[in-house]
C-alpha cells in the first residue's frame, strides 16, 4: 500500500523497451502512476485531472531526448511542471506605504494560526520590525491566553482587550487593534483570528467583517499539510468567503506528502508564501517549490533513478 | 454527520442511470477518491462491486445502491465493538488517554466526552498533561470548569508524564469514575515525543490500567492518517478512534482503511466545537451519510 512512485516506476521503466520515443503507450503508462502517486500524496482529484491532462500534452510534443528514456523524460516534466506550477510569482511580504501593515490570519480549525501568529512576530521583529498581535479569536477556550504567551516568547506587544472564551466582539477589537497599533508605533499587525469551517456562513461572514475592519494589507491562508481531499472545497470556501493573497502550509515536519500545496495554488491561483515546520516558533521558513515538488512525487529517489538510467 | 449528503447526492444521480457503463464505474471510484477513502481501497471496492453486479445481474438502480450501501457498511463494519471503556471492574477509575497530532481535536474531545460522563452522573477528573502547548492547561481547565469536571494540573513545561499519574491518583483518592488524560499533540515522525507519550502511559500504569487510549482523528486527514494510527498504535495500543470535524465538508474516508488494517474501532465523532457536539459512531449513519440517506 505504501509504495512509493519510484517503486512503481521502476516496473513501468523496466517494461518499456524503446529508447528516445515517446509513444503514447508510454506516456499512458506513466501518466497512470503519476496519476496514482499524485492522490497518494493527496493531491485533489480534479487538480490530478488538469494535471495530467496538461503533462500528457507537453510529453507528447517533447523533444526525443537522447539522455533519458521515456518513462523518465515523462518524469522530469512532472517535475518541471510542479515547480512551476508551485512557484508561480513567488513573492514577499506586502508592506503598506503607511504603517502599519496590516496582516491577517484565517483557516480551519487547528490548521496553526495562533502559532504561525507567534513565528511571524518574531521573524518581523528579527528584521527590526516592532509588530503587534491581535486576539480576534474570542471563540476558543483561552485562545487569547495563548497569544498572549505567543507574543511573551516572541518578545513582542498583544493587543487582547477582551477575555474571550465567548466574551467580546472580534470585529470590534480588530478595528480597535490599528488605531492602537498607530498610538503605539507598531509596525505591522498581526490579526489572530478563530478556526472556522468553510460551510459556516456565520463564521465566513464574521470573517469578512473582520477584514473590512482592518484592510489588511495581507490575508494568508494557513492550511495544514496533512489535509486530503477537503482541500480544494476549502481553499474555494475561504476564497470566497474573506479572500486571501498567500497560503502558509503548516505541520510540514511531518511525513504527509502536501498535495495540498499544488490544489490549493491550482484552483485558487494564490501564492504558498511560507512553510510551518514545527511548534516552536523558530520552525518557520520561506516555501521552497523545489522541495515541495520532490515531496509530492517521493522526488529525491525519483532523481537518484534518472541518474541511475 | 449532518450535510455530508454531496457524495450521497452525486451516487444517487450516477446510480440512478439506466444503464451502468464504464463511465459511472469511473464516476464512482472518484466519489470514493474524493472523500479520502485511498485508490488502492477504493479499486477493491469498485471491483467487488462490478463482480457482485455482474454475478447477480443486478440491473436497476435500487439494487446496485443497496450492493453499494453493504460493501460500504462491510468495509466500515458493522460487528466490530465500538463500546468506550469510561468505566473499569472493580473500585477503580477507568483511565482514558487521549492522543493525537497537532491540533486535531484532543483537548476538545475530552471536554466533550467529560460533559457526557456527567451527565450520566458520573465523577469525571481531567489530566491536563499537555504541559507544553501555550495555555493548553487553562484551555482544559476552561472545559473542567463549563461540563463540571476536576482538572489536575502541572506548571507549564512541566513532565507530562508526572500530571498524568497525579491525575489518575487523584482519581483514585477522590474514588472518581474516569480519569480523562488530555496530552499533547506531536507528529508521529517525531520519535522523542512519541517516547515520552510511550512514557507517559507506563507511568499512568503504576497507577493504573488504562482501559481506553483513543486517537483523535481530524476528518480532513488525507493519506497522512494512516501512518499516524500506524505509528501511535505501536506506541500505545490504541483502542478506539474519535473522528473529529465531521460537522465540515470532509468525509473522514480513511478510517474506513484505518480500521480495517490495524482493526482499531472508530469510537465517537465530533460534530463541531460545543460541549454537545459529540456522538457515538454509527457504522450505518456514517454509510448513509456517503450514499445520501
Ligand atoms: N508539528 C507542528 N505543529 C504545529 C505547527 N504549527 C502549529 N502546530 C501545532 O498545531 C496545534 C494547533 O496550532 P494552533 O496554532 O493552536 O492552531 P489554530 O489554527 O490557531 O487553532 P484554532 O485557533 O483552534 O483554530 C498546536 O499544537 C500547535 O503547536 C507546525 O508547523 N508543526
Ligand atoms: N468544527 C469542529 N471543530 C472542532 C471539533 N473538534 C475540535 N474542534 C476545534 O478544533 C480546534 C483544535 O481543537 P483542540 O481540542 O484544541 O485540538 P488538540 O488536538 O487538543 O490540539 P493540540 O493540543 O494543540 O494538539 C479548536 O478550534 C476546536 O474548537 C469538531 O468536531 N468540529
Ligand atoms: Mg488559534
Ligand atoms: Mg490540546
Amino acid at each position: 500500500m505504501f509504495e512509493t512512485l519510484s517503486d512503481r516506476l521502476t516496473s513501468v521503466f523496466s517494461s518499456l523497451r524503446s529508447k528516445g520515443r515517446l509513444s503514447d503507450a508510454d506516456i499512458d503508462a506513466t501518466c497512470r502512476e503519476i496519476r496514482i502517486a499524485l492522490l497518494e500524496a493527496d493531491v485533489a482529484l480534479p487538480v490530478v485531472k488538469d494535471f495530467v491532462a496538461r503533462v500528457k500534452e507537453r510529453a507528447r510534443g517533447a523533444e526525443v531526448s537522447q539522455a533519458l528514456n521515456p518513462a523518465q523524460q515523462v518524469v522530469k516534466i512532472v517535475n518541471d511542471e510542479l515547480i512551476e506550477i508551485l512557484g508561480g510569482e513567488t513573492r514577499r511580504l506586502r508592506y503598506a506605504k503607511t504603517p502599519p501593515t496590516v496582516i491577517m490570519l484565517a483557516g480551519l480549525q487547528g490548521s496553526g494560526k495562533t502559532t504561525l501568529a507567534g513565528k511571524l512576530a518574531k521573524w518581523l521583529r528579527d528584521q527590526g520590525h516592532a509588530p503587534l498581535l491581535v486576539a480576534c479569536d474570542l471563540q476558543r477556550p483561552n485562545a487569547v491566553q495563548q497569544l498572549a504567551v505567543m507574543a511573551e516568547r516572541a518578545e513582542v506587544a498583544v493587543f487582547a482587550p477582551e477575555p474571550g472564551n465567548g466574551v467580546g466582539d472580534p470585529v470590534a477589537v480588530a478595528r480597535q487593534s490599528v488605531e492602537h497599533a498607530r498610538r503605539q508605533q507598531h509596525d505591522v499587525v498581526i490579526v489572530d483570528t478563530a478556526g472556522r469551517l468553510g460551510i459556516d456562513q456565520e463564521l465566513m461572514r464574521q470573517a469578512a467583517d473582520i477584514r473590512d475592519a482592518v484592510s489588511p494589507d495581507e490575508v494568508l491562508f494557513v492550511l495544514d499539510a496533512m489535509i486530503g481531499q477537503d482541500a480544494v472545497s476549502t481553499a474555494q470556501a475561504f476564497m470566497e468567503g474573506v479572500g486571501f493573497d498567500g497560503v502558509v502550509l503548516t505541520k510540514l515536519d511531518g511525513d504527509a506528502r502536501g498535495g495540498a500545496a499544488l490544489s490549493v495554488r491550482h484552483v485558487t491561483g494564490r501564492p504558498i508564501m511560507f512553510a510551518s515546520t514545527g511548534e516552536k516558533l523558530a520552525d518557520f521558513d520561506a516555501f521552497h517549490p523545489d522541495r515541495m515538488a520532490g515531496r509530492i512525487l517521493d522526488m529525491g529517489d525519483i532523481l537518484t533513478l534518472i541518474e541511475q538510467a | 454527520a449532518r450535510s455530508q449528503n454531496v457524495l450521497g447526492r452525486g451516487l444517487l444521480e450516477l446510480l440512478s442511470r439506466d444503464r451502468l457503463d464504464d463511465d459511472v464505474w469511473d464516476e464512482i471510484e472518484e466519489i470514493l477518491i474524493t472523500a479520502d477513502v485511498g485508490v488502492a481501497p477504493t479499486r477493491v471496492m469498485v471491483d467487488d462491486l462490478r463482480t457482485k453486479v455482474k454475478v447477480l445481474g443486478s440491473r436497476t438502480p435500487d439494487e446496485v445502491r443497496k450492493l453499494l450501501r453493504e460493501e460500504l457498511l462491510g468495509q466500515v463494519g458493522t460487528d466490530l465493538d465500538r463500546t468506550l471503556h469510561t468505566s473499569a471492574p472493580g473500585d477503580r477509575p477507568a483511565v482514558v488517554l487521549v492522543v493525537g497530532v497537532n491540533g486535531t481535536g484532543k483537548t476538545t474531545t475530552s471536554g466533550k466526552l467529560a460533559r457526557v460522563l456527567v451527565g450520566d452522573g458520573a465523577k469525571v477528573v481531567l489530566g491536563a498533561a499537555d504541559t507544553f502547548r501555550a495555555a493548553a492547561t487553562d484551555q482544559l481547565q476552561t472545559w473542567g470548569d463549563r461540563v463540571g469536571a476536576a482538572v489536575v494540573r502541572g506548571p507549564e513545561g512541566g513532565d507530562p508524564a508526572s500530571v498524568a499519574f497525579d491525575a489518575v491518583a487523584k482519581g483514585i483518592e477522590e474514588k472518581a469514575d474516569t480519569v480523562i488524560v488530555d496530552t499533547a499533540g506531536r507528529l508521529h515522525t517525531k520519535t522523542g515525543l512519541m517516547d515520552e507519550l510511550g512514557k507517559v502511559k507506563r507511568v499512568i500504569e503504576k497507577k493504573a490500567e488504562v482501559d481506553e487510549v483513543l486517537l483523535v482523528l481530524d476528518a480532513t486527514t488525507g493519506q497522512n492518517g494512516m501512518r499516524q494510527a500506524q505509528v501511535f498504535a505501536e506506541v500505545v495500543n490504541v483502542t478506539g478512534i474519535a473522528l473529529t470535524k465531521l460537522d465540515g465538508t470532509a468525509k473522514g474516508g480513511i478510517v474506513i482503511s484505518v480500521q480495517r488494517e490495524l482493526g482499531v474501532p472508530v469510537k465517537l465523532v465530533g460534530l463541531g466545537e460545543g460541549p454537545d457536539d459529540l456522538a457515538p459512531f454509527d457504522p450505518e449513519v456514517f454509510v448513509d451519510a456517503l450514499i445520501g440517506d
